[in-house]
């Protein structure tokens, strides 16, 4: 890809990104609900004091010049102050993206890493009993509704066995003098050579990781298993087997790395829709994320944290579709951008 | 078994089972390659041409398999080796072009990648030592891209497949397949996909290296032409039999099975120009269910009532077989 080309796709995302932000402005003002009676909710309050309080945070003004204020400041990267915390918006949402980041990536990893060898086994063994509970367990994985895996899941390993905790990143005595290098608590706490708070950590993570990935497992393994059985029956699988290859450098190397072509595409995409299914699995496990926060922010009115939170995700979700055009080219030697 | 002969295949029957029935695509099929010639084997698509030597390789795919037969290389009986020495011998002593090389080759691995993979499963003589077994075969795919006319070689070996044109795709797939200097060469139909003009030159360079690697060649074609510049003998199949078989010249001098003159009649010739090219009328029978009788019998100008029973190879003369009872009476034939 050409560096013309690569400048010319970052431009495209500039009108997404306007339009999300008209769309989220729009949606929001458009909610019923006042975040000022919500704050201010069983004090009692004089008219005058309602009246400053609406002055303060800029909610006299008419929608329109709102959104453009808005707009302007957001150039800035300035998304106003949370009404709830009383603090800048863009300081609270770092503070809550790295759990949410590692928690995605987590669960991305988990999918990535069983979906492709589970497809590749179901493809060379189809119509095997491997294969149907395969086809049957992907089906499950799409359609069982994630925050009723997660407590399912919770109630198994953390109430009945005692194995993981409920809820939380790590536990607080533990997470006591870790310096945050890259607030990753995996990374972190294996930086400071604390392999006591690494497995704190990885407990924690594991169920919630475990349910988030569980959709898009599903989706990658039959994806996966299309592809490969797709392209275990091209010629050039012939010729590569007439040549007196092992089979697992047929499969491994010939076979898949055409197969994962279309795999990868779909799981870059579907990366960012586990971002969507965040804001439920940070909730069933309490996880201290930004989609827990996005939530919380929705029931109090908190416009301009979830603005700024939306347009994040919209940035977010464009560039993993850019990433993955990106690795497209690199996969497939015949697409140039 | 004599040992000028390096691939005996006897009473060969490979079927598949499908919705249908059960489709006998090979029936009963000898064949035997000597050393060092080049055999032609021609038949309409469907005729079990590209089956019979699948089965040779072990590469019939569910829901074919082999139910009868022997294939004797080199003295083994290959249906009696396991999976991996059926793997070890592939590539190394019996190796397979395919007729169209841009589905052949690998679109996602480099020309590079895909010659050397074949180095390193077969050759034996590299050096063990990484940076030495790098350069050794770097050297030798250098050297075969260079021996099918590939320029500047060291370069387009980092190339793909697609950067290539046809027929050099086509060369680099020969190159692949004889890297490991194999006694036997089964080329599937090497020219089909090719423009004339290269077509002259693939086959120029198949019969070139199998000179220089004194290798025998198996060229299964539908081009009786082609047969006829490049190969020793020939072998024409129909619906899953062989019917004629016989050094090349003879057989197209002088067919025996009207299916064999049936195609000689139906390619261009500039000598008779005029005359209008007489196909062969009707259809290959469908090979579920076959009725007990010659399997031309309804395309044959000359069926009688005799062909409606099975019909054997008869002799017909030194080196010459056919599937014909009319082999007994020549004066009929010129009819």
């Amino acid at each position: 890809m050409t560096f013309t080309r690569f400048l010319e796709r970052l431009l495209q995302l500039i009108p997404v990104l306007l339009g999300v932000s008209v769309i989220v402005f729009v949606m929001m003002a458009l909610t019923p609900g006042d975040p000022v009676q919500i704050m201010i909710g069983d004090q009692i309050v004089t008219p005058e004091q309602e009246a400053q309080m609406r002055r303060d945070l800029g909610l006299d003004r008419p929608v329109v010049e709102r959104f453009f204020v808005f707009l302007g400041n957001a150039l800035q990267f300035d998304f106003g102050q949370s009404f709830y915390h009383r603090r800048p918006v863009s300081e609270v949402i770092l503070e809550r993206l790295p759990a949410t980041i590692e928690l995605t990536v987590v669960a991305m990893l988990i999918a990535l890493f069983t979906a492709i060898p589970l497809g590749v086994l179901a493809a060379v063994r189809k119509n095997s009993i491997f294969d149907r509970i395969a086809t049957v367990g992907g089906l499950l994985g799409v359609s069982l509704p994630g925050f009723w895996f997660g407590i399912l899941l919770l109630m198994l390993f953390a109430v009945h066995l005692n194995l993981l905790p409920v809820a939380g990143r790590i536990n607080y005595g533990i997470s006591q003098g870790i310096t945050p290098y890259t607030h990753f608590l995996l990374i972190d706490t294996l930086l400071n050579g604390r392999f006591d708070a690494f497995r704190n950590a990885l407990a924690h993570i594991i169920l919630p990781a475990i349910t988030l990935g569980l959709p898009m497992t599903a989706i990658l393994m039959r994806v996966t298993r299309t592809a490969m059985l797709e392209v275990l029956r091209a010629d050039y699988v012939t010729f590569a087997q007439a040549k007196g290859l092992s089979r697992q450098r047929i499969l491994w190397r010939h076979a898949l790395k055409n197969a994962l072509i279309p795999t990868v595409s779909v799981a870059a995409i579907e990366t960012g829709s586990l971002l969507g299914g965040n804001m439920i699995i940070e909730t069933v496990f309490g996880w201290p994320g930004l989609g827990r926060l996005v939530v919380e922010s929705i029931f109090v009115r908190n416009y301009p944290l979830v603005q700024a939170a939306v347009l994040l995700y919209a940035v977010i979700y464009v560039m993993l579709n850019f990433f993955a055009d990106i690795l497209y080219t690199i996969l497939n030697p015949r697409v140039k951008l | 078994m004599s040992d000028d002969i390096l691939l005996e295949v006897r009473g060969l029957r490979t079927v598949f089972d499908t919705r249908a029935g059960q489709v006998c695509a090979v029936d009963g099929v000898d064949v035997t390659v000597n050393r060092g010639e080049c055999l032609g084997i021609v038949g309409e698509s469907g005729s079990g041409k590209s089956v019979t030597f699948a089965s040779v390789m072990g590469l019939v795919r569910s829901p074919g398999r082999i139910e009868a037969g022997e294939i004797v290389f080199d003295g083994t009986d290959l249906r009696k080796l396991s999976p991996r020495k059926m793997q070890a011998l592939r590539g190394r002593d019996i190796a397979m072009t395919m007729q169209d090389a841009l589905t052949a080759l690998n679109p996602a691995l480099t020309v590079g990648e895909q010659l050397a993979e074949m180095l390193e499963a077969h050759d034996d003589d590299l050096p063990r030592r990484r940076g030495a077994r790098r350069a050794a075969i770097q050297a030798r795919s250098v050297e075969m891209l260079t021996l099918v006319g590939i320029p500047s070689a060291g370069d387009r070996l980092r190339q793909y497949p697609h950067e290539f044109s046809g027929g050099m795709r086509q060369r680099i797939m020969i190159a692949i397949a004889l890297a490991s200097k194999p006694r036997l060469l089964i080329a599937d139909e090497p020219t089909t996909a090719l423009d004339v003009t290269i077509q002259a030159q693939v086959l120029e360079l198949i019969s070139k290296l199998r000179a220089e690697l004194g290798m025998s060649v198996v060229l299964i074609t539908h081009d009786l032409g082609v047969v006829a510049e490049h190969c020793d003998r020939v072998m024409v199949m129909y619906a899953g039999q062989v019917v004629e078989e016989g050094p090349t010249a003879q057989v197209i001098r002088d067919p025996r099975h009207p299916y064999t003159r049936g195609l000689l009649a139906s390619i261009p010739r500039p000598a008779l120009r005029g005359q209008p090219i007489r196909p062969i009328d009707g259809q290959v029978p469908d090979l579920v269910d076959l009725p007990p009788q010659c399997r031309f019998l309804d395309r044959c100008p000359e069926a009688g009532e005799a062909c409606r029973h099975l019909i054997d190879m008869h002799p017909a003369g030194p080196a010459r077989r056919a599937r014909c009872i009319r082999i007994a009476v020549p004066e009929t034939e010129k009819a």
